[in-house]
């Protein structure tokens, strides 16, 4: 186990590596001028363009570049930005010339947003996805199982955006039961910080939800009918104890892979559930980055994901492999 | 398993379960119209006595912001699916125009997603241990990658110039092989253990042949099924990119572009956020009801909907 962990972790710090050299050389060396980018095509003037390109190292070699960027996330780095020098501290993802803050102070003033609306929707659509996929095995091929199959199949076809703006003129519009949400910290107000997302978190856990039925039915499904069940029933046990103890544990653990990778990917759908429901966290802010065309921003956010993605992809297989003791012997 | 005289019959099994599966049959026939939309949409807008691009002023409220005169967004036989708030452009014709890029892009991004899929599963299942773990590793980044995101970021260092439609495909189709990868590979590690294989092999065929001649035949049905499936994701995708505003650039019309501006127009004009709503859904369960009737008459072994397919 311990070899296995070894060996995971050191692959997933190799992957790390990679990618970032990937995305920086991407995003700062392919396009014609990536100064004039950062800059910005609102009020850029020569001197400023000048400056940038300068503070970003421009005029350096490329493998330069790449480790003055290494070296400030592990140890940041100045940005000159022309009167002062700014410090940005380590880990430094860069420096973003439009908001004049470093781009790791600003994600990490839209990440309660981000954090709330997934964590929220999580607890929802795992309780209710294996809730309503456990129970759908259980009486499979009866009316519940197969209305639970249209809908999960009904899911499967709206994406966010719809659903989303379907709820919104639902719930919002036509039965005016709540007014449009809007972000209230959780430290404000918690009961409005709740009363705000709970439409989110709905429609969220909704899109994200029916892979879970799928996948917690068919792992159900599989493990009934498997010889220890059988031998558990032929002892005698009770129904109750042969499913919660028994079935439910071989059946889950395939779901921990894929729950670890979509609290991940989760990021992803928060670009459009934020954009639909305007709210402003990390989702909102990557649109608006994109808009601005704010370079370093927009590199540190697929930095940034893509190092939680690893991450959790590196403890879901540990996960994993804790839980089947097959995975880490192969 | 090649021999045509063999794969006909073959077929004739497939389409005889295809036909019995009352669902799949729904999503081909919904699928069919829809492709008929797209390839016709310049016939069919004509017909319709209209064009794409013209302003109708006269059709619209200014007194009340531009909402479409008359019932319905301003449906009418001159209009059939109304106009468009605030331009009063004809709302059809969009629609349709609509209908060409969403199955353009996702036809083209899913051919993109098979090609490279195949080609480093088959690399992966055939070649060293070495490079099988390394296309293994690269196959899970990419299936974990969140593709919105960076199809974001990429959709914006990218010019203008290079055309649209292309390019949203390529960037979906790059970033989406991880699955594909994953099947071909599994199914070339199960393969490459066959006695038809060592046979070829015995007799002097190479990997290259090898990997060709004998392997990729017996992947047809698994990357079928999965591309299948793929298809309707991808039209997602597209209709994402283009709702937060890097999908195609107007004057060309999407059906997410067009559900991006309705969210500004809920309050007055319903019919122009259900009516891109209602095709997105219509287009994605058409496809999705036609992938999973694929893969239940490929794999007569799984029952519907029991597994998650890949």
């Amino acid at each position: 186990m311990l070899g296995y962990a070894v060996r995971r972790v050191s692959g997933a710090v190799a992957v790390l590596l990679i990618m970032s050299a990937v995305v920086y050389v991407l995003f700062f060396l392919m396009p014609a001028n990536p100064a004039q980018l950062v800059c910005g095509i609102k009020a850029c003037t020569p001197d400023r363009l000048a400056l940038i390109s300068h503070s970003l190292g421009l005029d350096e070699p490329l493998y330069l570049q790449y480790w003055h960027f290494l070296v400030g996330l592990f140890a940041g780095r100045d940005y000159s930005t022309g009167p002062s020098i700014v410090h940005c501290a380590a880990p430094c993802l860069g420096y973003s010339f439009q908001y004049t803050e470093p781009v790791l102070q600003i994600i990490g003033e839209r990440l309660p947003v981000s954090g709330s609306l997934v964590i929220g929707a999580a607890i929802l659509w795992l309780s209710l996805g294996i809730g309503i996929g456990v129970l759908s095995a259980l009486r499979r091929g009866r009316w519940l199982d197969h209305v639970v199959n249209a809908i999960v199949l009904g899911g499967l076809a709206v994406p966010i955006f719809i659903t989303g703006l379907m709820a919104l003129m639902i719930v919002c519009v036509w039965l005016q039961w709540m007014p449009f949400p809007t972000w209230v910290p959780f430290d404000e107000d918690p009961v409005l910080w709740a009363q705000n997302l709970v439409l989110p978190w709905i429609v969220l856990a909704l899109t994200t939800m029916p892979v879970y039925v799928r996948m917690s039915r068919a792992g159900m499904l599989e493990t009934l009918a498997e010889d220890h069940i059988r031998t558990a029933r032929a002892y005698g046990l009770p129904e109750r104890q042969v499913i919660g103890r028994h079935a439910l544990r071989g059946a889950l653990s395939p779901l921990i892979t894929l729950a670890a990778l979509d609290i991940a990917g989760i990021l992803t759908s928060s670009v459009l559930t934020e954009t639909v429901f305007g709210l402003p966290g990390l989702g909102q802010m990557t649109v608006q980055a994109v808009r601005n065309v704010d370079l370093p921003v927009v590199v540190g956010l697929v930095l940034l994901i893509g190092f939680v993605i690893v991450v959790c992809n590196t403890i879901a297989d540990l996960l994993y492999a804790a839980v089947d003791k097959r995975v880490s012997v192969q | 398993m090649t021999a045509p005289s063999e794969a006909r019959p073959g077929f004739r099994v497939f389409a005889g379960r295809f036909r019995t599966d009352r669902a799949a049959v729904f999503g081909a026939v919904v699928a069919g119209l829809l492709v008929l939309l797209a390839v016709f949409a310049p016939v069919l807008t004509a017909i319709e006595g209209q064009d794409i691009a013209s302003f109708h002023s006269d059709l619209v409220d200014s007194a009340r912001g531009g909402v479409p005169l008359g019932p319905l967004g301003g449906i009418s036989g001159q209009h059939w699916l109304g106009v468009e708030p605030q331009t009063g452009r004809d709302l059809f014709a969009r629609i349709a125009q609509g209908a060409q890029i969403s199955l353009l892009v996702a036809v083209c991004a899913t051919v993109v997603q098979v090609f490279l899929g195949v080609t480093v599963g088959l690399a992966a299942g055939l070649g060293s241990k070495l490079v099988d773990t390394v296309l293994t590793r690269l196959a899970d980044i990419a299936l974990a990658f969140p593709v919105i995101i960076f199809s974001l970021a990429l959709l914006t260092i990218v010019p203008d110039a290079f055309p649209r439609p292309l390019l949203l495909a390529l960037v979906i189709g790059v970033l989406g092989w991880g699955g594909t990868a994953r099947i071909s590979r599994a199914q070339t590690l199960s393969l490459r253990t066959r006695d038809f294989v060592a046979a070829a092999r015995l007799s002097g065929a190479g990997g290259f042949r090898i990997a060709r001649r004998e392997i990729l035949p017996g992947l047809a049905a698994p990357v079928i099924t999965y591309a299948a499936l793929l298809l309707p994701t991808n039209v997602i995708t597209e209709a994402a990119l283009s709702f937060v505003g890097v999908g195609v650039r107007p004057p060309t019309s999407s059906w997410g572009q067009m559900l991006s501006t309705a969210t500004t127009w809920f309050r007055s004009d319903v019919m122009y956020v259900l009516i891109p709503a209602v095709m997105v859904f219509l287009t994605v369960l058409s496809f999705t009801l036609v992938g999973e009737g694929v893969r239940v008459a490929l794999d007569p072994r799984t029952t519907r909907l029991t597994r998650k397919a890949g």
